[in-house]
């Protein structure tokens, strides 16, 4: 929002201030993602959808959207709590159910690391196809040394960030040397050798793949069921609080750097080089950072999700996947970390919800990215102009 | 006619640049007066813009020297070329458009902000203040061009016209306080109004900023005898003339290779 807020009235929608506006998106979007990993039947799961859609449309028409981000930028403290509270409600009324809590820990993954890849692609324009890749050097991380170290395994949940930024050094070199086309290329390239590494590699498993041991903290070993009020939870519980952790804590390293002279740079670097070599920016400098940044992202949600699958095996990081990655970035919006967290809630449940397109899930989001390139570019919520404090505004 | 080089801010001597087979600069030889307003002309593809890639360092000069007060920032990197106190604008307008006008200006600040992760990241109260201090310059810039724009600051820049647009480059160059300002004909693609608006501002600012020289190229011999205290005149790469306005427009083999004259 610009700063012209300071002397407009306040928005408001259907009466209500920004404040009760987006405490009530809050409340309906985790009621309608509770729905949602719970609908069974195919009926009702096109109807969540229809209803989802025709809340865009109504939400847009109405003003409601503007409200929404008045609250987001004014009440943030407010806003950014109640969303937390919502995302820990829907993981709470899934405490016994294995697969919604499996689902819902997968989208909470696959958002860190598509958050890594929004820094790379979003922030500083180096496009990443390797995701995958990175990904899966954080879950053969965890598996070798969950297995053969006695490393704590939240250690091993670094590391698996650390180890993806270090191979990552080796892609850097031609990465930040060659531009645009030539940099995806030398990471598609890295993609499908990481794969066939694997899949020759007799200590890491070869094609068959590696045992993951599972996250323990101090005793807590996070594969057996906990018991909470004498009702045994789903072990994936677990998972699912220490992959929102991660998650958020992802989002909020995202926001602050993007809000940030960091961001500033890299926003610089990617739109023109030239120019901000002129004003005094390394470009390689930036270019190195983003990408290593965006790795530890990467690397460290796949240590979690091997942990969490504790069975890994090269197919699991292929090609596709890197791809599925780059499709959420583009579905929520380059450089928009809300547009990220929706999109990767859309690419990993939809498909397992909707069997019909479960066979054509590739197919279906490679139309669903060219249909965003060509109408909607700015993604699914388009990022806004940069506000370095939210809710600032100027002393007149 | 030699002038005094002692209080000369920017001594380009001997520069070249070959592309290949083809002399851009050849042998090029000039220099600027602290203060002064030196006009850069000669016809297109003439070394115009070369000579100032080449200073900045976009490319390395193919031989030659370039002191900066006293200091040799031959072939220097773009970047040290800026600490050291060049700051340009260029040709094609190189703004980024989706940024706002704010955040184009602090790039032009970037020499003067806290880089460090740990600061951007964790030390938010500090970086609120360095935030509201570059708000503070940023604002306090733009309003010496206007003060309408000035209320805008967090607008995108690819909304405005092109004269607020050249406004904003400038403002992005002045605000790292440069020494040296080289303008890149900023008067490209604007109407004859828009240009005297402009021209209006930069003498302005040439007024309130102690000491900054400015090297401007141009095309429109109006506005180059309005400004300039000096001007330079290129021609296949090589200086032809050099001098006040009215000595170079005097000046037969300018009106031959420049005015057009038979």
């Amino acid at each position: 929002m610009s700063t012209d807020t300071q002397t407009a009235p306040r928005p408001t929608w259907l009466g209500l201030p920004p404040l009760a506006v987006g405490l009530l998106v809050v409340v309906l979007a985790s009621a309608y993602a509770w729905l949602f990993l719970h609908a069974e039947s195919q009926v009702v799961v096109l109807v969540l959808l229809a209803v989802a859609a025709l809340a865009a449309v109504v939400g847009g028409r109405t003003g409601a959207d503007r409200v929404l981000a008045t609250a987001m930028s004014q009440h943030s403290r407010a806003m950014n709590g109640a969303i937390v509270a919502g995302l820990l409600a829907v993981i709470a009324l899934f405490a016994t159910d294995h697969f919604p809590l499996l689902m819902l820990t997968t989208v909470l993954l696959y958002m860190t690391a598509a958050l890594g890849l929004n820094i790379q692609f979003g922030y500083a324009g180096m496009v990443n196809f390797a995701g995958a890749a990175f990904f899966g050097i954080g879950a053969y991380t965890a598996a070798v040394m969950t297995t053969q170290t006695g490393l704590p395994p939240l250690l091993i949940l670094i590391l698996g960030g650390v180890m993806a930024a270090l191979i990552g050094f080796v892609l850097v070199i031609p990465v930040v040397r060659t531009r645009g086309h030539y940099a995806a290329v030398v990471t598609i390239a890295f993609s499908v050798l990481f794969k066939t590494f694997l899949e020759v590699n007799d200590i890491l498993g070869g094609p068959q793949g590696l045992m993951v041991d599972s996250m323990k903290i101090l005793g807590w070993d996070f594969n057996a069921s906990p018991v909470l009020f004498g009702v045994e939870m789903s072990f994936y519980l677990n998972y699912a609080l220490l992959g929102a952790a991660l998650a958020v804590l992802a989002f909020v390293f995202t926001r602050r750097l993007e809000r940030s002279w960091v961001g500033l740079t890299l926003d610089a670097v990617r739109l023109d080089d030239t120019a901000s070599a002129c004003f005094g920016i390394g470009i390689t400098r930036a270019k190195v950072l983003a990408f290593t940044l965006g790795n530890v992202m990467v690397g460290m949600a796949g240590a979690l999700y091997g942990m969490m699958i504790s069975f890994i095996a090269p197919t699991s990081f292929t090609f596709s996947d890197s791809l599925l990655l780059v499709a959420i970035v583009l579905l929520g919006g380059m450089g928009s970390p809300w547009g990220t967290a929706l999109a990767a809630f859309i690419v990993i449940v939809l498909p397992e919800k909707l069997q019909i397109i479960q066979e054509y899930r590739f197919l279906l989001f490679s139309v669903l990215v060219i249909a965003m390139l060509l109408f909607r570019p700015d993604g699914l919520l388009p990022r806004t102009v940069r506000a370095y404090i939210p809710g600032w505004r100027a002393k007149p | 006619m030699t002038r005094p080089t002692t209080d000369a801010v920017l001594e380009i001597d001997a520069l070249s640049k070959t592309f290949g087979g083809v002399t851009a600069l050849d042998a090029f030889t000039m220099s600027v007066r602290r203060g002064d307003i030196v006009g850069l002309l000669g016809p297109n593809g003439s070394g115009k813009t070369t000579s100032f890639n080449a200073v900045t360092g976009i490319f390395p000069p193919s031989g030659g020297t370039v002191r900066f007060d006293g200091a040799d920032i031959t072939g220097l990197s773009p970047q040290k070329v800026y600490a050291a106190g060049i700051a340009r604008t260029f040709q094609r307008s190189r703004l980024c458009l989706p940024l706002s006008i704010f955040d184009n200006i602090m790039i032009g600040n970037h020499g003067r902000l806290t880089k460090g992760l740990w600061f951007n990241l964790m030390r938010r109260r500090a970086f609120r203040r360095e935030f509201e201090q570059g708000y503070e310059d940023a604002r306090a810039l733009v309003r010496t061009f206007s003060t309408a724009l000035a209320d805008r600051l967090f607008e995108p820049v690819g909304a405005l016209p092109m004269i607020e647009r050249r406004r904003i480059e400038i403002c992005r160059a002045l605000i790292s306080r440069p020494r040296l300002l080289l303008l890149d004909e900023p008067s490209a693609g604007m109407t004859h109004d828009e240009t005297t608006q402009l021209m209006d501002d930069i003498l302005d600012v040439r007024g309130r900023i102690e000491g900054l020289s400015i090297i401007i190229i141009e095309h429109e011999m109006g506005v180059i005898e309005r400004i300039t205290d000096q001007c330079v005149v290129l021609n296949y790469g090589r200086k032809i003339c050099e001098g006040p306005y009215a000595h170079i427009a005097a000046d037969p083999e300018v009106q031959r290779a420049y005015l057009g004259a038979e």
